[in-house]
């Protein structure tokens, strides 16, 4: 049922959070994190998720590792379902997943030194003779272009740049086949953003890595991944080829989603017509029924408020939940 | 552009901070003119000293550690760095107001938002209670917040973070400024409500004749709402242009770097980004040498001995480099 070629299969996932007040704990509510998304992520690609914040798409990584429990859904990685597995069976699988997160200053322990750091991994699951952990950790420190001397420093000697590589450093330490980069560049500064998503695609072609990269900045997706995912409201929209995603969107929010992206170039900026949508987006306690977006939609009609949109491939390749796409 | 009357003039403005590590020197003898309802742009990174630059203008530093070492800031006809604080207090918040980039800390929490948007009105203008609420309601009607006079009794926390960024305007709005200055009121919003701003800061600005100051440290956003451009590196300007000169032709390497790392959403090829090396540094003493040389390609040895003042390479286009980066020789 599966091609050899899809390492991860995002299979109706489901992620919701109860709400619990009063003495008793009674649950009153659920947050709808992620309502019901599929996707498959091929070896070697980096498939872009987008969307605005609560949108779901830092849970949705989080569920694929199995951070959290799914509510319902699957999610196989090279064929196994990863929600049935537990103990010594996910932690193996799990050092072929990684993750690399949003805030270098927040994920690197201080107390500890980048050797510590980046052999944590190693120790752990006990893949490497104790031995032997320097100059592995001095080879990573290498592979992401940062000075092997730096190896008994702290975390807070460096830059955010530099904390950022220590992160991508861990990460790659067991060797693992797929990265979840959940908003890795959005902390750092413009100039430094470029230098680290260069650093990750030249790492993807060196080691034949897999990333599912989250974020929030189209222009960057746009920039590093072959196939976007757009999200909203815990539900994905649309999921095409980038090129054809960019030029030819289906759904009315990648539409006002792409136009709202300022271009650096004040000549095109003068003709460009925005689509300017209304309000905010709605929270996901109690999201609207029918599609999730029709409460912002130019064009909803009464349909959208009572059927949610089926996930169609209108197109080889581009999928999107649209009633009128 | 020259025709029309200058607003503001800042001459050669110096701001130190004390620290334990030394005396930073944040903003190093910045000059530039504002135009009556004219849109500037400050363009640079997290301590480039563009946020500073303005505090210093209106005297909000905190001092200590803040100290303003030299320079004057001119706004019709007074010097704002010399002028008295009772004097400084009719003219912050009502002639030059301010918006920042968090709108979830600006509000106080326990005060409604009508309270607090009719507060410069009643601090600025003897206005009686009930005027101070209708002029709070036209102009939060202004801003586009559906139902004004209901939601003045609402409590900050019931506005969502893009109604709090209008409430935030309406507020900075009130007693009709003729300077708005924005500190990077944009970035914590999502890019859809960020276009909503935009919009609405571009359509205010001509309903109300006022200049505006954007300062970001993004410049795509800039590209389709200013006139003229800034950029600034290390407490320097390093360049300033018209807006379309800015982009269309860069004069300093660090401009270009900058435009050069930014992933465009209609670029046609899968280009490597052009990364600038390296981070911006901290200067503890004024620079002797240019600040960006240390990371920049078209470095040559007149960089590494003094520092380039800025020079007018074109009409209106200014430019602190030694060397002309388009044919690639020391200026």
């Amino acid at each position: 049922m599966m091609n050899d070629n899809v390492l991860l299969k995002v299979d109706n996932l489901v992620q919701y959070f109860p709400i619990r007040r009063g003495v008793l704990q009674h649950t009153v509510g659920y947050v709808h994190a992620v309502d019901g998304i599929s996707f498959e992520v091929h070896k070697g690609e980096t498939l872009g998720l987008v969307g605005e914040s609560g949108c779901g798409k830092t849970t949705t990584g989080r569920s694929i590792l199995q951070l959290y429990k799914p509510t319902s859904g699957n999610v196989y990685f090279d064929g196994v379902n990863l929600v049935d597995l537990k103990g010594e069976k996910i932690r193996v699988l799990r050092r072929r997943i990684q993750m690399i997160f949003q805030d270098p200053y927040a994920s690197l322990n201080p107390r500890m030194t980048v050797e510590e750091i980046i052999s944590e991994p190693l120790l752990i699951h006990k893949i490497i003779d104790s031995s032997k952990t320097r100059d592995r950790v001095k080879e990573l420190l290498e592979l992401v272009r940062l000075n092997p001397a730096y190896i008994d420093r702290y975390p807070h000697e460096f830059s955010g740049g530099q904390r950022q590589r220590i992160g991508v450093a861990r990460a790659l330490a067991l060797n693992p086949d797929l990265i979840v980069c959940d908003e890795p560049i959005s902390a750092l500064d413009v100039s430094v953003q470029a230098q680290i998503v260069n650093l990750l695609e030249d790492l993807q072609k060196e080691m034949g890595l897999t990333y599912l990269f989250i974020a929030h900045d189209l222009s960057v997706v746009r920039h590093i991944s072959n196939r976007v995912a757009v999200m909203y409201l815990g539900v994905i929209m649309e999921l095409a080829d980038r090129d054809e995603l960019y030029k030819n969107p289906l759904h009315p929010y990648t539409t006002a989603l792409l136009s709202a992206v300022p271009i650096p170039d004040p000549e095109i900026e003068e003709k460009r017509k925005r689509i300017i949508l209304e309000g905010d987006v709605p929270s996901p306690v109690n999201p609207p029924s029918g599609c999730r977006f029709r409460t912002r939609c130019p064009i909803a009609k009464e349909i959208c408020a009572q059927e949610r949109p089926a996930w169609r491939e209108v197109k080889k390749g581009h999928f999107v939940a649209c009633h009128f796409a | 552009m020259e025709s029309r009357n200058q607003i503001l003039e800042v001459n050669n403005l110096e701001t130190q901070f004390s620290t334990w590590e030394g005396v930073v020197h944040a903003v190093n003898g910045v000059s530039f003119n504002l135009a009556e309802g004219e849109t500037l742009g400050i363009v640079g990174e997290s301590g480039c000293g563009k946020s500073v630059t303005m505090l210093s203008m209106l005297r909000l530093i905190p001092s200590p550690p803040g100290r303003i070492v030299n320079g004057s800031a001119i706004f019709k006809k007074k010097d704002l760095l010399k002028i008295n604080e009772d004097e400084l207090s009719t003219i912050r918040g009502a002639q030059i107001s301010l918006i920042f980039q968090d709108p979830m800390t600006f509000f106080n929490p326990v005060l409604t938002i009508g309270e607090q948007v009719i507060e410069p009105l009643q601090t600025h203008l003897n206005i009686s209670e009930n005027d101070a609420r209708d002029r709070a309601i036209e102009i939060l009607d202004l801003v586009g917040i559906p139902n004004p006079a209901e939601r003045l009794k609402d409590y900050p926390h019931q506005f969502s973070g893009g109604m709090r960024q209008r409430a935030m305007i309406a507020m900075a709005l009130i007693c009709s400024p003729q300077i708005l200055i924005a500190d990077e009121p944009t970035t914590a919003l999502d890019v859809t409500v960020q276009a909503q701003i935009v919009d609405l800061v571009k359509k205010l600005r001509s309903e109300l004749g006022m200049a505006v100051i954007w300062i970001t440290h993004d410049l795509g956003i800039v590209a389709g709402l200013v006139d003229r451009v800034i950029v600034m590196y290390a407490g320097y300007i390093v360049e300033e242009a018209p807006v379309k000169e800015l982009y269309r032709a860069p004069g300093h390497p660090y401009t270009k770097g900058l435009l050069g790392s930014l992933p465009r959403l209609d670029a046609n090829e899968r280009e490597r980004l052009a990364s600038i090396e390296g981070i911006p540094p901290v200067l503890y003493r004024k620079a002797s040498t240019c600040p960006f040389a240390p990371r920049c390609p078209y470095r040559i040895d007149h960089c590494f001995n003094e520092n380039p003042k800025l020079m007018e390479i074109s009409p209106n286009h200014k430019v602190a480099c030694w060397v002309d980066i388009e044919n690639r020789k020391e200026r």
